[in-house]
């Protein structure tokens, strides 16, 4: 069953001049596969990222996720059903400063409104656990190292137990042992847990470990990897 | 339990305390000092409001020589085909008093808008002391009629009103004339009128109104003893002072009043002109002075919320990213811009109690012509009620239009980098 389908994605800079990022993507991603997408920087996967994410809208073609049809709806909506629905790790860490760690990894939880605030709060020190970061949870996010940052980020992306988690560089921070460990998570939620998991990488091995790689040239998909039913 | 946007906006209010502090001073500073100015300013008017209606009736009647008459010449010379100019013409000599005194004030008894009515007879007299002459004015009373008008009980700072009627040759005397007289309670006065008949009254009281002008100058004493002094009849009445409900209808009753018993009427608005016209400037001046504070305020908030909003970019497309609408951006922002406005207007109206309260407690000597010994302060509470909703009206609006930007950014751009 496709999760996620995406057709006839077009994108468009306008800035500094016209000009096509991506041009007609379409795939699908079954329920619990594990995606990796690469490609060398500035072919377009992470901007092609930002629109599965429904956070970028400007785009030609659609998006449906989990059977919902998201291509032109309005940004509340979209809000609501990425709070719900998926799971983002940026990049860079991205954590809320002036928050603990625990309460970081919380409110995407308490916006969703799903389990109240003690079993919320279980819940946000479980995933801590399993990135081994549990030991800092009442620390302010900002006095932890850039690597204990990175893996709340990644428990924060859990914490709703998303449908779709999807990272950029995901493990771009972490150590090798620590990619390992994000990395054999992820695999767990996918093949356990049903989770659909898409991560845009570099990293070499990170994508051969994966269901199946994408890969990514000037805006197009040059090779669709093998699927898991293939 | 709080929302989840609340608990955002209290740590980014909490995050930042000093910046905060600042925001909530320039609400609470403003917010005092509109209570301070108010409450000020409408106490000074309060005052001379109170002043002016002690001292001054709603409608006063009474007759003002002629001098616009007709010339006689002209009646004479009336359809036929001469031309009539008289220049300079003089008043006709005739006594200034209003006939039919009595029936109108029986009349003006009887109608219901009417609160009070004082029959007078005012002169202006010499009050001889020693060697020295004081010119001052004679006002012939019936004081029961006059302390309904005027509370004349009220203003007594010596002896007893009522005195007067036991005594036909009494006299109450203003607080400044008695001061300049050094005269007190018991002692006489000698008294000429203009046409030079001199009569000796026993002081048998002091009164003070509170208006230097009434006070340096005026004498009570009984309506029959003016007249015998004037060498009048018991009709002679020169003034009908009256009080009505309706304040502000004063000047079209007077009109009416003056046509229907033809005699010239003045209304206490006409009659305190100065003191009307120096109120309105006040209360224009409270109204720019406290819009005004309010604005800047208003603008430190718009700009701390504009700096708040651009330091937090990042957050904000953090949030959005994990599934905050625009929506809630526009709250959590709005919530601590309501915060800074309630807490500031709140601290600021203690603040502005505070004040005005000080104040109250300056000596201030209002001279000669205000007998008050400190700053009058009008403790109204509607001033406070304006603050705290003028406060959280200004913030909410110095909030909102920060906050509508901060809900329209757009997370990929900001967190792409």
């Amino acid at each position: 069953m496709a999760i996620l389908s995406a057709q006839g994605i077009n994108k468009y800079f306008y800035e500094p001049e016209k000009y096509r990022v991506l041009t007609d993507l379409s795939f699908e991603v079954e329920k619990g596969e594990f995606l990796t997408i690469v490609g060398k920087s500035g072919c377009g996967k992470s901007t092609l990222l930002y629109i599965l994410s429904t956070m970028d809208t400007e785009y030609e073609g659609t998006l449906s996720i989990n059977g919902t049809r998201l291509t032109g709806l309005n940004q509340t909506t979209l809000a609501a059903f990425r709070n719900e629905h998926i799971g983002f790790v940026f990049q860079f860490h991205f954590l809320l400063p002036e928050f603990s760690v625990l309460e970081n990894v919380m409110l995407p939880g308490l916006k969703l409104g799903r389990y109240g605030r003690e079993e919320l709060e279980a819940r946000a020190l479980e995933k801590l656990r399993m990135l081994d970061v549990h030991e800092q949870a009442h620390k302010p996010a900002s006095k932890l190292s850039g690597g204990q940052q990175q893996r709340v980020a990644i428990a924060r992306a859990l914490i709703n137990d998303p449908t779709v988690i999807m990272g950029d560089e995901p493990t771009g921070n972490l150590d090798t042992t620590n990619t390992r460990v994000a990395f054999a998570l992820l695999q767990d939620l996918a093949h356990t847990h049903g989770q659909t998991i898409i991560c845009v990488t570099h990293d070499q091995e990170f994508a051969a470990n994966s269901d199946r790689t994408i890969e990514m040239s000037d805006g197009r998909i040059v090779s669709h990897g093998h699927p898991l039913s293939a | 339990m709080p929302s989840t946007n609340f608990l955002i906006a209290r740590t980014h209010l909490l995050a930042k305390k000093r910046q905060t502090v600042i925001a909530i001073l320039g609400v609470t500073f403003g917010i005092a000092m509109y209570v301070l100015m108010a409450s000020v300013l409408t106490g000074v008017n309060k005052l001379v409001d109170n002043l002016a209606f002690q001292a001054t009736a709603h409608v006063r009647l009474y007759r003002e020589a002629d001098v616009n008459r007709t010339p006689v010449l002209q009646e004479v010379l009336r359809g036929t085909d001469t031309l009539v100019s008289v220049r300079h013409q003089r008043p006709k000599p005739e006594r200034l008093y209003l006939r039919n005194a009595s029936v109108i004030v029986g009349d003006l008894r009887r109608l219901p808008g009417v609160t009070g009515v004082s029959a007078q007879v005012s002169t202006p007299v010499f009050y001889n002391y020693g060697a020295v002459q004081f010119n001052g004015t004679m006002l012939g009373v019936n004081v029961f009629d006059e302390d309904r008008l005027f509370d004349l009980r009220g203003q007594m700072k010596e002896g007893r009103m009522e005195s007067l009627l036991a005594n036909p040759n009494s006299i109450l005397v203003g607080f400044g004339l008695a001061n300049k007289m050094n005269v007190h309670t018991g002692d006489n006065v000698t008294v000429a009128t203009p046409r030079g008949v001199v009569q000796v009254l026993r002081v048998v009281g002091v009164f003070q109104s509170g208006i230097g002008a009434v006070d340096n100058s005026r004498a009570y004493t009984n309506i029959g003893t003016v007249q015998k002094l004037l060498r009048q009849d018991q009709t002679y009445v020169t003034d009908i002072s009256l009080k009505m409900r309706d304040i502000y209808g004063a000047h079209t009753f007077g009109g009416e009043l003056a046509r229907r018993y033809d005699v010239q009427a003045e209304d206490w608005q006409t009659a305190n002109a100065s003191l009307v016209a120096s109120n309105k400037i006040r209360d224009i001046m409270t109204y720019i002075v406290s819009i005004t504070l309010l604005v800047v305020a208003g603008f430190g908030i718009y700009n701390i919320m504009s700096m708040t909003v651009q330091d937090k970019l990042k957050d904000i497309a953090i949030l959005k990213a994990t599934g905050f609408s625009g929506r809630d951006i526009v709250r959590i922002f709005l919530l601590q811009a309501i915060t800074i406005g309630l807490l500031g207007s709140l601290v600021g109206v203690a603040l502005g109690f505070a004040l005005s309260y000080g104040v109250s407690r300056i000596p201030f000597n209002g001279g000669g012509f205000f007998a008050i010994d400190h700053f009058p302060v009008n403790f109204n509470p509607v001033f406070y009620a304006i603050g705290v909703g003028f406060g959280v009206l200004t913030t909410l609006l110095a909030g909102y239009f920060p906050s509508k930007r901060a809900s329209l950014v757009d997370p990929v751009a900001i967190l792409r980098g």
